[in-house]
């Protein structure tokens, strides 16, 4: 660094007033990140007649120690060491007016363990920021030295499989329908019907926490006694996700306890809940034994446009990094939003031990996980029985299914909705396993199934022309395609 | 009752052929065969008997070998539960990768559930294996209900 860089010698830049960020040390493009460094892909679209470099000084002054004015009492600081500096900006290829921009951040600027802390830094003030049209969080390298400051999952899916005795298949479930009004007592019945059926996991949505029509406790006792009805059915160890989100954390922890004393082996919390009290349940559910779900709710708010928020990608290893045991992740072929290559990288963040960096699933950066044991990514909304061999394909074996409507809604009853669902998830892998090329031959694989199964042959016949094509609108850079800011 | 633990029990049985082909798909990945059984199918029982020592250096076409451990297994064993496991020693892995059933006893009793009704509606529950009660290790499955075992038709 020059001495004029380093502000020592320079007077412009301690004058009071505005100097440009750019200016200020905030853009420093010969910057090596060190390894131990945060880094961050910023998608930047800067307002008409701001320079691209200086909106990306702005941000990275703005997520870290900058404030709009030249203030004397960065002097106090060795403030070079606590900037963020941007080191790459480039051009969104086919996107005029787009530019990716990496950012570094040292370490020292974030409190151990705190996903709060960290989102409150990085997207704390930045995303209303006046000059920038639009701002997107797009990846983040977390460097292994913080990683180890996370718990990770409670249990991970190796500990889990191992508790749940299951192996080599994805697991499958089914959230409860309809998702409102069901007493405690009909509850009960989706879900031993649901899993005496065949499948392993049953599910409260989201938004069944405590209503009028059937408050907490009574859900949790009715669900029990479906889960160990179904488990005495069929000598297999089942679950039913309890929700325990609630208004307040000392809510959350009487429903968990609840859950355990009811002899529940998992339960699950929303992400509306914040990071704070996902971490704090996450260590709970640890300490308790319990299997911890997460159901996304509210992040298609800021994930799904591609200019604005924060990447799906990025909110799963903040997820992964606090801990939570599952987390939905997509479907590719169901009802909602979701790129093949982008959910294939949200399913390896999740997953993988060590993801390298691959523009068609939108990974900026490598990441080391270095041992933080795995989340299992919940395939939900719109799939049915039917899809089996693409959504193998695409999600891979350590996944969970979750056929709602493709459960219940079943022609011949839940029961054989569920045993539908569980013929063909067997009848794939069986296949697989084979050497077959089950994705091309997955509908003759399940139709020869069906010929010995007549619930996996009616899901085939009722739900055999539904599919779910629409354009997705957050897709990655590599194939160009233009957006609108 | 079915017992439906493992990876494939919701399909019809599977045939020694069949059976080879999933053993040649887990030593194409490297991994090792375990051969394990049970007169105690109760679904936290994690800990079934081993047949033998897990077979760790097969070759990929020794798919002969691993399936003559099956077979002496299910024929001592004709009326308990017969599984194979398939192991992966991969590092972040070191788990099952795979397991299925490859004999059940001809009759299964299945499973009764008690219920303890206790304080405010909360009641606790245990799984209990009839046939477990119904004898010591070693004599709840009659010798004579020789089960169906795997393949049998096929041979």
């Amino acid at each position: 660094m020059s001495s004029e860089k380093d502000g020592t010698k320079s007077k412009d830049r301690w004058d009071s007033g505005v100097t440009p960020y750019a200016e200020m040390g905030y853009w420093d493009k010969d910057y090596e990140p060190k390894d131990t460094d945060v880094l961050c892909a910023f998608r930047i679209t800067p307002q008409e007649g701001v320079e691209a470099i200086e909106a990306a000084a702005a941000v990275a002054g703005e997520s870290s120690t900058a404030t709009w004015t030249v203030v004397w009492t960065d002097r106090l600081t060795p403030y070079e060491h606590y900037q963020a500096k941007c080191y790459s900006v480039e051009e969104v290829p086919g996107t005029p007016g787009q530019y990716i921009a990496l950012i570094a951040y040292d370490i020292d600027l974030f409190e151990e363990g705190s996903i709060a802390n960290l989102t409150s830094s990085i997207i704390g003030n930045v995303f209303g920021f006046k000059p920038l049209k639009a701002l997107r969080l797009e990846d983040m390298r977390i460097p292994v030295a913080y990683v180890k400051t996370f718990p990770g999952p409670p249990h991970g899916i190796v500990m889990e499989r191992e508790y749940l005795d299951k192996f080599g298949r994805p697991l499958i479930g089914a959230t409860t329908k309809p998702k409102l009004g069901l007493s405690a007592k009909n509850y009960g019945r989706v879900v031993y019907e649901a899993l005496r059926g065949g499948l392993d996991f049953t599910k409260d949505d989201e938004n069944i926490n405590s209503q009028p029509f059937m408050r907490w406790r009574d859900r949790y006792i009715h669900a029990m006694e479906a889960v160990q009805r179904a488990q005495a059915a069929t000598g297999e160890v089942k679950g039913h996700y309890l929700n325990v989100t609630a208004a307040t954390m000392e809510e959350m922890y009487e429903r968990a306890e609840f859950a355990k004393e009811v002899g529940s082996i998992i339960i699950m919390q929303d992400l509306t809940v914040g990071y704070t009290a996902m971490s704090s349940m996450s260590k709970w559910a640890r300490a308790n034994g319990l299997i911890l779900h997460l159901h996304r709710a509210g992040h298609g708010t800021y994930t799904r446009q591609k200019t604005h928020g924060v990447s799906f990608r990025v909110i799963a290893k903040w997820c992964r990094l606090l801990g939570v045991d599952h987390i939905h992740a997509g479907t590719v072929v169901g009802k909602l939003e979701g790129d093949p290559g982008m959910i294939m990288g949200y399913y390896d963040t999740l997953r993988a031990r060590y993801s390298k960096a691959n523009a068609e699933q939108g990974l900026y950066f490598d990441q080391d996980w270095c041992g933080l044991p795995a989340v299992f990514p919940v395939a939900s909304g719109g799939i049915h029985a039917g899809q089996m061999h693409q959504l193998l394909h695409y999600l891979g074996e350590d996944s969970i299914l979750q056929f709602g409507g493709g459960t219940i809604g079943h022609p011949m009853g839940i029961a054989a909705g569920a045993t539908a669902n569980r013929v063909a998830v067997e009848a794939i892998i069986q296949a697989r396993n084979e050497g077959r090329d089950y994705y091309s031959e997955g509908p003759d694989i399940l139709g020869d199934a069906a010929k010995g199964c007549p619930e996996l042959n009616a899901a085939l016949e009722v739900w055999k022309d539904i599919t779910f094509e629409y354009t997705s609108t957050d897709t990655p850079d590599v194939e160009v395609t233009p957006t609108s800011a | 009752m079915r017992l439906t633990q493992g990876q494939f029990s919701y399909l019809p049985d599977l045939t020694d052929e069949q059976i080879e082909a999933q053993l040649g798909y887990a030593l194409k990945n490297g991994w090792s065969i375990m051969v394990e059984y049970t007169d105690d199918p109760h679904p936290r029982n994690a800990l079934w008997e081993m047949w033998s020592p897990p077979m760790f250096d097969l070759a990929e076409e020794e798919v002969d070998v691993a399936m003559r451990d099956v077979r002496a297994c299910r024929e001592e064993h004709s009326n308990l539960y017969v599984k194979v496991v398939a192991y992966d020693r991969q590092l972040g892995r070191q788990t099952s990768a795979m397991s299925f059933i490859v004999n059940r006893p001809a009759v299964e009793p299945g499973f009764r559930l008690e219920r303890q009704e206790t304080n405010d509606r909360v009641i606790r529950y245990t799984i209990h294996s009839y046939a477990v009660e119904s004898g010591p290790a070693g004599s709840r499955y009659p010798e004579s209900s020789k089960g169906s075992t795997n393949g049998a038709a096929a041979e």
